[in-house]
């Protein structure tokens, strides 16, 4: 589905992606990992088109991202803040969304049911709070069923219940065959949804695997402790 | 374009900043007009009012606002959405709502007055289409600045220092260099100069159009034979489209490269 070739990105001085590749297949949920500035959201940018490279390619489905948009409708993102323009409603907001995307959306009304936002539907962006914010977050992201789903740190600010219901959808997604990107620093959220892990170091693939590969190659019996030994063997 | 363009303004139309420009016009206006009686001396002290406030506030409406979309505008990026659609977009959103509030603020105190039935009502339409150019001229220079500035603080002191140049400094460079030069001819150079800021060109074509061309001596003689010829209308305008057109090209061409 997504095809990493060479991808190299600076900011400033600051070298970012030193190479990447990185073929992702469909189907089934990919966590990117890795400490921080380690080029996580950098890499996630560049397959969005937010953040444009400065050499190597990208292939989503076969085709180039360079000079293309279109197939962003192919794409859910979750971003990591939350923040709408606040004169909006939120029902206006999720209009909007839909009418900006080809696709027609299908599920906002469940989602809509599923986080108990319809008290909020006519209230503007500004008066809400930060984990109602969220919650129209997660529609707007959900809402759609597009083959690849992109979270960026989707964890973060969620209550337990939320929690719940977002690891839930987040397996619904998976069951109809659609390829899932996470990043998170919460490992045991890691641990139990993800089926591969990357892992980036120093803005290079360090590792990419499943979980038990990644086990028996750091010799650690679980998951944290294998990520640990990563880290303090780099940072050694 | 257009949806982004619809967004933008909605969302612009319903803040409060726009309702107080908005009634900051409709106000001065009024006081203009039904105290003062006198419908040219209420055009130029509009003229005046226009030609330093207009810029300064599409200034800071430009930087302020994209500053503030920031998130909004890393949402729509990760949608279908042409980037150059989202920038241009949001540009026009915000000069067309503040052009809006200028044109109507000032039109209705105006319209109750009596201009249609008035001689001034061209010094007046001219006073808004100018009104309306610096709105969309400044705007976009703020949003050029704003782009290129991550730096929010950085952002706004090039942008009040751009507004400073235009409107003051640089009437002083230009007195200024004619003092120093006064033994030279300097009626190209001064022409030149004056077409080189949309400031002074603004402020040039109302006061020609206003017949007080008299009040500028020799100067005035010479810009009222240049401005006061259709070709130096003409070419005014181009000057003012071509400063409209300008920054909104460099807009299309950093958000294009931009990362965010």
């Amino acid at each position: 589905m997504i095809e990493i070739k060479d991808l190299h990105k600076k900011f400033g001085k600051n070298e970012v992606l030193k190479g990447i590749d990185l073929s992702i297949g469909e189907g089934g949920i990919f966590s990117i990992l890795g400490p921080n500035g380690s080029g996580k959201t950098t890499l996630i940018k560049a397959i969005l088109g937010m953040v444009i490279p400065d050499s190597g390619e990208i292939l989503f489905n076969g085709e180039s991202l360079k000079n293309n948009f279109k197939y962003r409708d192919k794409i859910d993102y979750l971003p990591q803040i939350a923040n709408f323009p606040g004169n909006l409603k939120v029902s206006e907001l999720i209009e909007m969304i839909k009418d900006l995307r080809a696709t027609k959306a299908t599920h906002d009304e469940a989602l809509i049911d599923l986080f108990k936002l319809q008290p909020f539907l006519n209230k503007r962006l500004v008066n809400l709070s930060g984990g109602t914010k969220q919650k129209v977050n997660l529609v707007l992201t959900f809402m759609f069923d597009s083959p690849l789903i992109i979270l960026d740190e989707p964890t973060s600010g969620l209550d337990p219940i939320s929690h719940l219901r977002l690891k839930n959808l987040i397996f619904a997604e998976k069951e109809k065959g659609k390829t899932i990107l996470v990043t998170s620093h919460i490992l045991s959220f890691v641990e139990e949804i993800a089926d591969e892990i990357v892992f980036l170091l120093e803005g290079k693939i360090y590792f990419k695997g499943s979980i038990t590969k990644l086990k028996t190659k750091t010799e650690q019996p679980d998951f944290e402790h294998a990520i640990a030994s990563i880290l303090s063997a780099s940072y050694a | 374009m257009l949806k982004i363009l619809k967004y933008s303004f909605y969302d612009l139309m319903r803040s409060r900043w726009s309702y107080v420009y908005f009634l900051f016009y409709l106000l001065l206006g009024i006081v203009l007009l039904f105290l003062n009686n006198d419908l040219s001396k209420a055009v130029i002290t509009l003229m005046n009012v226009i030609i330093i406030l207009v810029p300064l506030i599409g200034t800071i409406f430009g930087v302020m606002y994209y500053y503030n979309s920031r998130e909004f505008t890393e949402l729509l990026l990760a949608q279908p959405v042409k980037r150059s659609s989202i920038f241009l977009g949001q540009y026009f959103g915000v000069a067309t709502s503040l052009a809006m509030s200028l044109i109507i603020g000032l039109g209705l105190p105006f319209a109750f007055y009596g201009i249609f039935n008035s001689s001034a009502i061209w010094d007046f339409s001219l006073l808004l289409i100018t009104g309306g150019f610096l709105t969309f001229i400044f705007t976009a220079l703020a949003f050029v600045i704003a782009l290129s500035n991550e730096n929010k603080i950085k952002g706004f002191g090039y942008a009040i220092l751009l507004w400073l140049f235009m409107a003051v400094i640089y009437d002083g460079l230009f007195l200024m260099s004619l003092l120093y030069f006064e033994d030279y001819p300097l009626d190209k150079f001064s022409l030149f100069a004056t077409m080189l800021n949309p400031v002074d060109l603004s402020r040039v074509l109302i006061l020609l159009k206003l017949d007080i061309s008299a009040l500028l001596g020799y100067t005035g003689a010479v810009f009222q034979q240049f401005f006061g010829t259709s070709f130096g209308v003409i070419l005014s305008f181009v000057m003012l489209v071509f400063w409209v057109v300008i920054p909104t090209f460099f807009i299309w061409r950093i958000a294009k490269r931009k990362d965010f």
